[in-house]
């Protein structure tokens, strides 16, 4: 059973179709990577894919013990959080807010937890720093840290290194990768060609009017990935 | 000299319900005004203070003893309204405050200068707009009310705040994760309705704003981290209203004007250590 099995769904906004048979399913410990063109729609599968936003048509299933709020998230940053003031401990253990249940306060085990997942992204020593001080690719780990607080199953990010310099947003990749190591199921959109290629088992290639969903290296030996590639100057 | 003015004045019952209840309602504002300024939401605030001023000209020129209970849910009933009317992509948030705020207000003063029966009409709605003396008038009720309704909003914002900081931070997040994010702005906005009236005895309806935001601006120019923040600015602007109610009773100056300039003064303060401090 996959952990997320779509099939000819229909996504978009208020009846406005933005993309249409969409068929893929994503299993544990995948790294599906969605390739495609601006406006192509792949904001609209993650948006769809968090709950967010209702598909028009088709079914989307969780499975394989996933439920919706297993779905951790790495945002693109946005302005209210670029100036917020929060130290990174605080922003870090908002990614357990959902288990709080009942309780106002954290439990031992949750700051744990929180400690946990910032030394796995090296950032135990920013913990006392302020958010809106550090530097991009530092806040892409502390909202990704924040991310694995709130889930160990399936992470979805939206261009996480879009702003961030090569060299930092190469060690983001790295990063991921290696929480996908663990078991953990990665869901990226991503416009950088190599690093997709290098990481993802799988691809999604959105745009035009049909979906294409292939194991990488099928969709590597595949006519149509090939001609992507060869003009994205991803690969020689 | 001035201690013993001071200490006979500390003597009248109305000067401690009025220093008790500046405390609670700065207390309360600058909770809230935090999670308004960082959600970009200040402007609900400023919407609603109008709505108040036009339900308390209803509650006038209706008779009711305690005006608080007609305004208390018409402004709460307008909060959840704006939410609402700003979620809707046909009006926008902020078009749709100004649209039901600049309404009130005008509905507000209408109805007082038809139905009126008061002698001095420009003295009440004075007044209800910029706070003058209706502080020094309290009665012991109305102490115990404003005091139940403090510790209530307290507690809520106690209660939530982890919750809170989560949908201020990244409301998407929390909504993805599995936070109701909607019911918790709800909340926030009844929250903020109740405490605009209790405000609005304190500094008047024009006012209320500059006790919500001050102290959270304030805070945000020195602090980093989300609790230093929030303390920092309940205890500032709590010594903000004391200091304001104490000076307009030995100077004899408005009680809602003074608690304002104490609230810029601290906020021109931080701004100014920020600054050096960068520098
Ligand atoms: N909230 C919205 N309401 C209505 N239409 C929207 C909304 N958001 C996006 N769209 C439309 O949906 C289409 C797909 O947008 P989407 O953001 O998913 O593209 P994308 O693949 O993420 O592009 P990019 O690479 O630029 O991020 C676009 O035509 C856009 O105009
Ligand atoms: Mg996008």
């Amino acid at each position: 059973m996959a952990q997320i099995e779509c099939t000819n769904a229909l996504l978009g906004y208020e009846g406005q179709p933005v993309l249409k048979d969409l068929t893929f399913r994503v299993s544990k410990g995948d790294y599906l990577c969605v390739i495609g063109e601006n406006g192509a729609g792949k904001s609209t599968l993650i948006k769809t894919l968090l709950g967010l936003t209702p598909p028009l048509g088709g079914t989307i299933r969780l499975g394989d013990g996933l439920k919706q709020a297993d779905i951790g998230y790495l945002p693109q940053q946005t302005d209210i959080q670029r100036d917020f003031p929060a130290s990174v401990r605080e922003i870090v253990l908002s990614g357990c807010a959902n288990r709080l249940g009942r309780r106002p306060f954290y439990r031992k085990e949750e700051k744990r937890r929180a400690l946990r997942s910032m030394e796995d992204l090296s950032i135990l020593p920013l913990a006392d720093r302020c958010y809106r001080e550090l530097s991009g690719g530092q806040q892409q780990r502390v909202l990704l840290a924040r991310a694995l607080c709130a889930t160990s199953a399936l992470l979805v990010m939206d261009e996480p290194a879009a702003g961030l310099d090569p060299v930092a947003s190469q060690e983001l990749y790295q990063l991921i990768s290696e929480i996908n190591r663990k078991g953990v199921t990665i869901i990226i959109v991503s416009h950088d060609l190599p690093s997709t290629l290098r990481y993802a088992s799988h691809i999604l290639h959105i745009g035009g009017p049909s979906a294409y969903y292939a194991a990488k290296e099928e969709y590597i030996a595949s006519e149509y990935g090939a001609k992507f590639i060869r003009m994205a100057g991803g690969e020689k | 000299m001035m201690l013993q003015t001071l200490s006979q004045y500390l003597a009248y019952p109305f000067v401690r319900y009025a220093l008790i209840v500046g405390t609670l309602i700065a207390l309360c504002s600058s909770l809230l005004g935090v999670t308004l300024v960082l959600k970009r939401f200040s402007y609900i605030g400023d919407g609603l203070s109008h709505v108040a001023f036009g339900a308390m000209a209803l509650a006038a020129i209706l008779n009711v003893s305690n005006d608080m209970l007609v305004a208390m849910p018409i402004t709460v009933l307008a909060a959840v309204l704006i939410l609402q009317l700003g979620r809707s992509t046909r009006v926008r948030g902020d078009a749709a405050i100004a649209m039901v705020s600049v309404g009130s207000l005008a509905v507000g003063y209408l109805l007082l200068n038809l139905f009126s029966t008061s002698s001095n009409l420009s003295g009440d709605v004075c007044s209800s707009l910029f706070g003058s003396t209706s502080i020094l008038t309290l009665t012991l009720e109305e102490v115990w009310l404003c005091a139940a309704v403090s510790v209530l909003v307290t507690g809520i914002y106690i209660f939530f705040y982890h919750r809170i900081f989560a949908i201020t931070f990244d409301e998407s997040f929390a909504l993805a994760t599995g936070i109701r994010a909607s019911a918790y702005n709800l909340l926030i906005a009844v929250v903020i309705a109740v405490v605009i009236v209790l405000a609005m005895r304190l500094v008047g309806s024009l006012l209320i704003s500059a006790l919500v935001i001050f102290p959270a601006l304030a805070a945000m120019r020195v602090l980093k981290s989300y609790k230093s923040v929030i303390v920092f600015s309940a205890v500032s602007s709590v010594l903000c209203a004391v200091l304001g109610i104490l000076v307009s009773i030995l100077a004899g100056t408005p009680v809602g004007s003074t608690i304002v300039v104490m609230d810029i003064a601290l906020f021109l303060g931080c701004a100014l250590a920020g600054r050096l401090r960068a520098a």
